[in-house]
This record gives structure tokens, sequence and C-alpha cells, in this order.
């Protein structure tokens, strides 16, 4: 072993000085340049330098994070809000005045409805209050599922779910279906709730005009031919189109005939957000879909919040049981939320009783809000923005001062004009760096059922009068 | 073997119990995954625990449960593509509801996949969920008897209630879902003078007088300067965290957060980082880099950083260990959002939650969230903390602008319950049913783990996950249980890790000592049927007490 050994060894001395000289030096230069690599990378290992501990420390120590929220100066004191005392019906104390109430959403009157308090209170002996857990770990009751099979009979769909706030439902509804990768078109106007519906499913939203088909069509064929050039992603991109039947924001109702047709043309869904035409369009209350005379079963999803017509809390979402039911598993509002308290479905019934035994209540609305509608028009310096028969329409400035915040307070101005006779109103609120159009400064007019004739044409005239006070006032102050 | 790496892992902090409790809590606890770190900084952990022990399991059970657990759900997912293989076929029936024939080539709303779980593992055990009841959620409730004749895809009523089960499901911590007309006439006064809606919102017009009444309590109850309620306990979190962070801020999240949390969190726009669970070294471990290192590739530093924590954990049933994520906040100038929803009530000497319980002071923490459905018997949540903090969200809530106010019943029932938590209703039911619920959680774990169930959590806290593994038994437990009348809820994959299906138990002060035992017994011979009590050391432990007896015997 060891003489074989030194004969390698020998061997390998004899090939070092047979070898030609090329050899040895491209050797060497192999040797050279693997010492130099291993250097070189150390070289650079220095030359990132870890921080060291107290370097790190230092950084620590250093470091001052901005406050948790901004500083608020003392010369801009957070608003106040109005202090309602009592109940928010059609006659309400706010700031300790008591007033006829052209603010809250309660346009059929049914807050203050003996029948739904009754409901209520009957529910509350029973059930309690809270639900004490979420709709899978035992916070199903059959209240629940009777609200939820009235609202699907209600709305002449095959199903309904109903969610414990009103705003969590939309919002939660759309990121159970539209996902990352996902299209959806959605009106300019649409509300806070469908931003953060969309927000949360991460999918490529586009945006079109405010009501405007042809602009939405111009998207949807845009999308055509982006299918056409890669077709595989196509069949795959789920696409939606998101509106609202009466906007919030304008007051005004999307043109569902000509989605219904533009649905089927460029087969997209629909998801329609009906908060505020449920309970007011159509001749029984079902919303923009019985308005329009369109089969709810081409729309595909419909949802609604429980609180502003019905009066109570909480939202639902209906259609077809495909659709629906997949929010059982879904809708992160739904599966991870608590019921919403029994008492509150109990109310919500009742409500939906009375709506289904006196659809004379939806004419009536109607007729109150082209009345005070008519009776708006012409006020100088004043704009009356919405439909007609929209019982939430906004007072918007003809000439913006050219500041919001001035806007705002002119607004307020008349606010308080008229607070101080007896109507109560309310700006538009909106959170001006969050939302993606910022609609502009308006007061919001709402009209309920138990609005007498002579309080229309009062805070028609109050307003009339506010407007030429205070907007003269200014343009005088300038 | 196992058990000696596993005295080595866990140290100083079970070493204490040792001393301090000589009964069944002496094994160490260790166990794959992220609870493993739970025991492994226990001794560093101490410094900031000396106010009071704490004792938290995760045990690991034998490895062939997994290895069973797996095989369980191969088998299903085996059967599962034959039966949608036969289903393609059209040899059985398909219940599952269709698409439209107008709409039969758009684009598909689902993903098969998607559904794959839902139609094969999910349907087979669907009659333990959504159970609907038809009475009040107290101690005991009614069920609506239910039945299926398509093997769940739907179910039919048969008219009849099941009476009087045991309710070990809802979050009733301290009995407050009742429907005791004397203790009620407030809540029924408020409907009967406000109606149950408001129909605006706060900024507009539905900011009532009882929500101020009520805001200034809760701020008064928790002991911080100014809080701030909200109508939905998961929107309080997802809508007021965009409020407080965005773009350049950093969330640091446990893994375990609630969905609301995480939702928050993404709506906020800012960077988010998950941490293992209560883990603080992978915590401060995050925290350091992200100071040190500021934001990616710009390495401007971050304009603040938020953690994002639980006051306890509702599947794993653990409490957070805040006394230490506080010291690490502090030094790391971080803030720290402290979401007391199953705690608050639940635990601490008088039910002022988390920051009582290990006696900190509120003002530590810059967002204290908590809600009202669970220990308050009501709906909704709240946001405490600073005046500077609370004036901001008045103003820059996405819920206070957008979403309707409090229901003004709700509301006075949550002033009911804290007044009488506070004991300013003259009595001292209150205190009593937070010392109560305290009593009943010590006395049910600790039978638990006497019979050699493996649970999981703090040893304070009202949820008990009881740990089933495998998925055929999660159907079988939960029927076995309902044919008993005890209602319990069970919670598998994908709420859980895989391998780890649950059944999970709340208690509340409202169970009598009686029921508690009634589930127990019951819980003892179906452990035995269903071969449920895999803890290891339960049998080591009365071993060994038995041996000190006799040595004491000597």
């Amino acid at each position: 072993m060891a003489s074989g050994q030194q004969w390698v060894l020998v061997e390998m001395v004899q090939a070092f000085y047979e070898a030609p000289a090329y050899h040895l030096i491209l050797e060497g230069f192999l040797i050279l340049w693997i010492v130099r690599l291993l250097f070189s990378k150390t070289y650079k290992l220095q030359e990132r330098s870890d921080l060291t501990e107290k370097e790190k420390e230092e950084l620590i120590e250093d470091w001052q994070p901005e406050p948790l929220v901004p500083l608020v100066s003392k010369d801009h004191p957070p608003p106040k809000y109005d202090v309602v005392s009592g109940p928010t019906s059609h006659k309400i104390i706010v700031n300790g005045k008591e007033c006829i109430n052209f603010a809250s959403f309660n346009f059929l009157g049914l807050l203050d409805n003996e029948r739904v308090k009754n409901q209520a209170l009957t529910s509350l002996r029973k059930y309690g209050v809270g639900t004490c857990g979420p709709r899978g770990f035992y916070g199903t009751f059959d209240v629940h599922l009777e609200l939820e099979e009235r609202l699907a009979k209600f709305m002449r769909t095959e199903e309904a779910i109903i969610y414990s706030y009103g705003f969590a439902t939309i919002a939660s509804a759309i990121p159970a279906y539209s996902k990352r990768g996902d299209i959806v078109f959605v009106d300019e106007a649409a509300c806070f709730s469908i931003q953060k519906g969309l927000q949360a499913s991460r999918s490529n939203i586009k945006y079109f005009k405010h009501n405007d088909m042809d602009d939405l069509e111009r998207l949807l064929k845009e999308l055509e031919t982006e299918d056409q050039e890669n077709p595989r992603k196509a069949r795959v991109t789920r696409r939606f189109i998101v509106v609202e039947g009466l906007y919030i924001n304008t007051g005004d109702i999307c043109p569902l005939p000509e989605l219904v047709q533009l649905k089927y043309k460029y087969k997209v869904r629909i998801l329609l957000e009906e908060s505020l035409s449920f309970g007011v369009l159509g001749e029984h209350g079902r919303g923009v879909t019985e308005h329009f005379g369109v089969n709810i079963d081409d729309i595909d999803l419909i949802s609604a919040n429980m609180e502003n017509s019905l009066a109570s809390i909480g939202g639902f979402c209906c259609g077809r049981s495909f659709v629906i039911d997949h929010q059982r598993l879904s809708g992160q509002g739904y599966c991870f939320s608590a019921s919403l308290p029994p008492m509150l479905a109990a109310a919500a019934i009742e409500a939906l009783n009375i709506m289904e035994e006196d659809i004379d209540i939806f004419r009536l609305l109607r007729d109150k809000c082209k009345h005070i509608h008519s009776a708006l028009q012409g006020i100088s310096g004043l704009e009356v923005v919405g439909e007609s028969i929209s019982p939430a329409f906004h007072l918007q400035l003809e000439k913006s001062t050219g500041s919001r915040e001035l806007d705002v307070k002119l607004l307020r101005g008349i606010i308080d004009y008229c607070m101080n006779r007896q109507i109560a109103l309310t700006q538009a609120h909106y959170l001006d760096k969050e939302e993606r159009f910022l609609p502009p400064p308006s007061i919001r007019v709402v009209v309920t059922i138990e609005q007498t004739e002579e309080e229309l044409e009062k805070a028609a005239s109050l307003i009339k009068e506010a407007a030429q006070h205070i907007l003269q006032h200014t343009v005088l102050g300038h | 073997m196992a058990t000696s790496t596993a005295d080595k892992v866990s140290n100083g902090n079970i070493h204490r119990h040792n001393q301090n409790i000589n009964t069944f809590k002496s094994d160490a606890y260790v166990r794959s995954g992220f609870s493993n770190h739970c025991n492994k900084h226990n001794g560093k952990a101490n410094g900031g625990l000396d106010k009071r022990p704490f004792k938290e399991s995760f045990d690991q059970a034998p490895l062939y449960v997994a290895v069973l657990t797996y095989v369980g759900f191969g088998v299903v997912t085996l059967f599962g593509y034959f039966r949608d293989f036969l289903r393609a076929c059209g040899l059985e029936k398909c219940h599952l509801a269709q698409e439209r024939e107008e709409q039969k080539d758009f684009v598909p709303l689902y993903q098969d996949f998607e559904n794959f779980y839902t139609r094969n593992l999910y349907m087979r055990v669907r009659d333990n969920w959504n159970r609907p009841i038809c009475s009040l959620p107290g101690p005991q409730f009614d069920l609506v008897e239910r039945v299926s004749d398509d093997y769940n895809w739907t179910f039919r009523n048969t008219g009849k209630t099941i009476k009087n089960v045991i309710n070990m499901g809802s979050y009733n911590y301290l009995g407050f879902a009742e429907n005791n007309a004397n203790f009620l006439t407030t809540v029924a006064d408020t409907t009967r003078q406000y109606g149950v809606g408001v129909c605006s919102t706060r900024q507009e017009m539905g900011n009532l007088d009882i929500h101020n009444e009520l805001e200034d309590l809760v701020a008064k109850f928790l002991g911080v300067e100014d809080s701030m309620t909200f109508g939905m306990g998961f929107a309080t979190n997802s809508m007021n965290i965009p409020a407080l962070v965005g773009k350049g801020c950093l969330i640091l999240s446990d893994e375990l957060n609630h969905t609301s949390l995480v939702l928050g969190a993404r709506l906020s726009g800012s960077t988010i980082r998950v941490f293992k669970h209560n883990n603080i070294q992978s915590l401060e471990k995050l925290l350091r880099d992200a100071v040190v290192h500021g934001q990616p590739r710009t390495h401007r530093p971050w304009k603040k950083i938020l953690i994002l924590v639980e006051g306890i954990y509702s599947m794993e049933g653990s409490v957070v260990r805040l006394p230490e994520i506080v010291a690490l906040k502090k030094k790391y100038k971080a803030y720290l959002y402290l979401d007391e929803a199953h705690s608050i009530g639940a635990v601490g000497q008088t039910g002022r939650g988390v920051t009582e319980y290990f006696g900190l002071d509120p003002s530590d923490i810059d967002v204290m969230m908590g809600t009202f459905t669970k220990s308050f018997g009501a709906a909704g949540g709240y946001i405490a903390g600073k005046k500077e903090l609370v004036d901001f969200l008045r103003t820059h809530s996405h819920s206070s602008v957008y979403a309707t106010s409090m229901s003004p019943p709700v509301t006075k029932q949550i002033l009911r319950v804290l007044k009488c938590i506070m004991g300013q209703d003259g009595t001292t039911m209150g205190i009593q049913r937070v010392r109560q619920l305290a009593e009943n959680i010590r006395y049910f774990r600790q039978r638990l783990q006497e019979m050699g169930f493996i649970i999981y959590g703090n040893e304070d806290s009202p949820v008990v996950p009881l740990l089933l593994y495998m998925p055929g038994k999660v159907g079988a437990f939960a029927r076995e249980m309902l044919k008993k009348n005890i209602g319990v809820v069970v919670v598998g994959f994908p709420a859980t890790p895989i391998t780890e299906s649950r059944a999970r138990f709340c208690l509340s002060a409202a169970h009598t000592r009686g029921m508690l035992d009634k589930v127990l017994s019951t819980l003892d011979d179906l452990g035995d049927y269903l071969s449920l009590k895999y803890s290891r050391h339960s049998k080591s432990t009365q071993d060994r007490t038995l041996r000190r007896n006799s040595v004491v015997n000597h």
C-alpha cells in the first residue's frame, strides 16, 4: 500500500517535470483564478458588511414613527356630531331642538311603527338580544331562516341570505365571487361599500362613467378584443358589472334594461346593489327590477340593506340558489360574524308584512318625492340632483366657491338655518381622501311617507329662504 | 425519548408550575409546528409574567394519529374523485344547484376544484353546522329537529324540537344572553321609545344620546380616555384598521388572527408580515428587521408599525403573551392593536379583559378593540384608547361615515350588562358571574385533562378546544353528543390545520355544575367509544402522583 502511494507521488512529480510549459501555465492560471474567485466572494460579503448589533441598536434608538393618529391643531377641533335625543323617526330632537326629520332613510316610516315594535318585543322576550355566535355555530335561529324565506318570496327569487350589517353585505358578496384576476366593471358613482368590496376582491377594476352605457360598452369591447388575443385566459376570467339600483351618491336610477342587454351580449354577470331602491321603486317595492319590468333572474345577484326601508339593521343578498348558496361558505361577513339579533330579524319580518299588505305606501312615497322635487326647483344658487321619484336626493351648489371647505361651510349654514326652524337636514358625508370619485358637497334631502304636504312645502320654502339668505350673503360678503 | 426532549424544550415556566401545582400539569408540552415555539421561549417569558403563572398546553398526539388522519383525508378524497366521476357519467344524481341554461356559455362562476371540498367532504358532515335553534341561546337551548333524505344535500324539518340541549357552543361567557323580563326592562322600554333601527349614520343623523352614554361607560369600564362603538364586531376591525394605517406602514399580524383583522389589514394598503402564533421571538425578529432595514427596496423607514393581536384566540384557546408584547412594542416604538373579542368580560378579576388578567396598564395598549357579541350578549364592537385616537376615528372611521349606527335596543343591552359587571346596578351579580365563569373554566379544563383528552389553550381561557384529529371523528363526535342532548361546535380543515380537527367548548357562567358534570361524563364515555383520549401524560402523571403518595407514606 505504502509503496503504491509513493509510486503515485513520484509519478506526479515526474509528470510535473515532463508536462509542457503551456500546460503548466494554464493550470497555474486556473489555480490563481480559483483563488481569486474565493477571495472576491469574501470581498463582496465584506462590502455588504452586516450591521453590528450596536449599529442596529442605534438605528432602533433613532427611529421615530409617525404618531398613530395625526396631531390635531387647536384651531381645527374635531367636528362634533349632532346629538339626537330619542328616536330618529318623523319628529326628531336634534341638539335639543324638535324638528321634522328630513335626514334619515326611514322612507316608509316603519321605524316608529307599533306593529314592528311589538314583534321586536315579542322576540326579545323569547330570544333575548344577542345571538352569541356566528351562523355556523348555533347562531342560526328559526327567525333568520324565516326572514330569508320571506325575503326570497318578496323578491320572487329562489334564495336569500342575511347579513348582520348593511355595509358588510355587498362588501362581502363581491369578494365571494370576484377573485384576483377577474374583471369588474363598476359605475363611477358606486357607493363606498361597493368600493371596499372591490378592494377586498383584488380583482381588476374598470370604472365607467356614471350611467353612461356607451362608455361601458366601449370598455366591454376593449375587453372583447383582448379576449380574442388571449382566449385561454378569457375562458377563466370571470367578469361582472356592479351597479346600484338607485345611487345614494347621485339619486339616479341605473338603466337596467340596457345593462341586461349588455350582459347577454358580452356575457358579463350583473351584481346589483339596491339599498336605496328596495322598498321604494316598483309597484310592490321590489326595487329597480320591478321598476323596469326586468326579469329578476336576469340579475345574478341583488344586495340590499335592511336599514332604510325596513328600518331594522342588517342586509341581505338574493338571487338564484346557484349563486347565493356560495356565500354561506364564502361570504366573510356572513361566516365570521355573529348573526343578526333575532329581535331585529323579527322587526324586519313584520316590516315586510306591512310592505306586502299595503302597496299604496310605495305610490304615496313617489307622490311625495315628486311633490318636494318640483317645489325645490328654481332656487337660485342650489341645484336639485337626482330623479324626481328618488326619496333621497341632493342639493348641490350651482357654483362652487372653488374651495370644498367653504362649500361645506355654506351648506352647513343652510342646514343650521333650517334646523333652527324645525326642519332637520344633513349633508351627505364622505371620507374625502378615501373615495375613488369624490362627489361634490351636498345637502341630502330624504323624503318619508310620514311627512305631510304642509311639511314638504315648509321644508321647500325654508330651504329656498335659507339659500337666498346664506348664499347671497356670501356673494355680498365677497 | 420523546419525553426527554420535551422536557428539555420546555423550561422555566413549566418547572415553576411544578412547584405551584403538583397535579396533572407537570409534564412538558411540546408539539410540532407553531405551538412548539410557545414553549421554547417560556424561560424568557417568565420575566414579564411574574405576576401570574401562565400555563398553556399544546400537547402533541402520537405519530400514528397524524398518519391515520392523513389516510382518512386521503380515502375521502379518493372517494370524492370516484363520485365526481360517477356524477360526470350520470350514474349518480347531482344535487348541486345548476347554472341557468341562458348563462351556460358564461365564464363559470366557480372553479370546479373550489367546490370539490364542499361537495365531497363538507357535505358528509354538513348536518353538524348551522343547526337552527328556536330558543334563547342560554346554557340550554332548543334545536329545530331536521333530517336529510338525500345525504345532507337538503334538510327537512320534522316539525319537532329537541328540547333542553346543553349549549356548549355559544359565546355566552357571562350568561347575559337571557330573557328574564326583569333584567330586560330597559331594553324593552328603549325598543318602545326608539324602535329597532336608526336609518342613518353617526356623522349624519344617527348619533343618538344613548350611543354617547354607552361610549362614556365603555371608556370608564376599560379605564381609558374615550371610546367609540360600532354596529358590527367584524366591521369594527375591517373598517377601522384602514383609518389608522396605510401605505408605507407595516402591520405585524399573528398568524391565527381573525379574518376581520386580516381583512382590515388588507384593506389598509399597508405591508403585512405575519409572525408565528403568540411567538415573541418571531415577533421580535420581524420588528428588529423592520426598524433596521426599513421598507423593502427603498429602505425608507416605516411610517408606523402596528402589531395586531387578539386577547384570546378563538380556535386555540390561547391567551396572548401581552406583557412581553408590550415590552417589545415599547422597545421598538411600535403601536399595539389588541382585539379583545373573546377576552373582554371573560378574563380578569373583574372581567376587564387581558390587560387586567396580566395586571397591565390599559394605557400601554394603543388601540383597545373588543366586541359586544360574546360576553355582553348583544352585537357590535368598540375601539377605545386615548382621546386623540377616538376623536380621529370619529371623523375618519369608515363606519362612522357610511354605516348605520348601532341599534338602540342593542345599545341598551350593552349598557345594562356593563352596569351589571361594574356593579352600578347595585348588585354583585356581575362580579359573581365573572367569578363563576373562572371557576367553571378551571373545573372543566381540569376534568378533561384528567380524563386524558388533549385540550389546547390557556388554563384560564373560556374557549376549550378538544382535539379530535381524524375527519371521521368530527361528524361522529358532534352527532353522538347531540344524541345525548349536548350541542357542541366542531371545526375542521380549513378553519384549522389539516391534521388538527377539533371540538370547541365555550364555557359560560350560566352553566351549572350539574350541566358540566353531565357533559363531562358523556365526554368520558364518548372519549372511550371514539378513542379520543390521546394524551400521553395523564397516565404518567397519575403514576407519579401515586409514587409521590407512596413516598409520603414511607
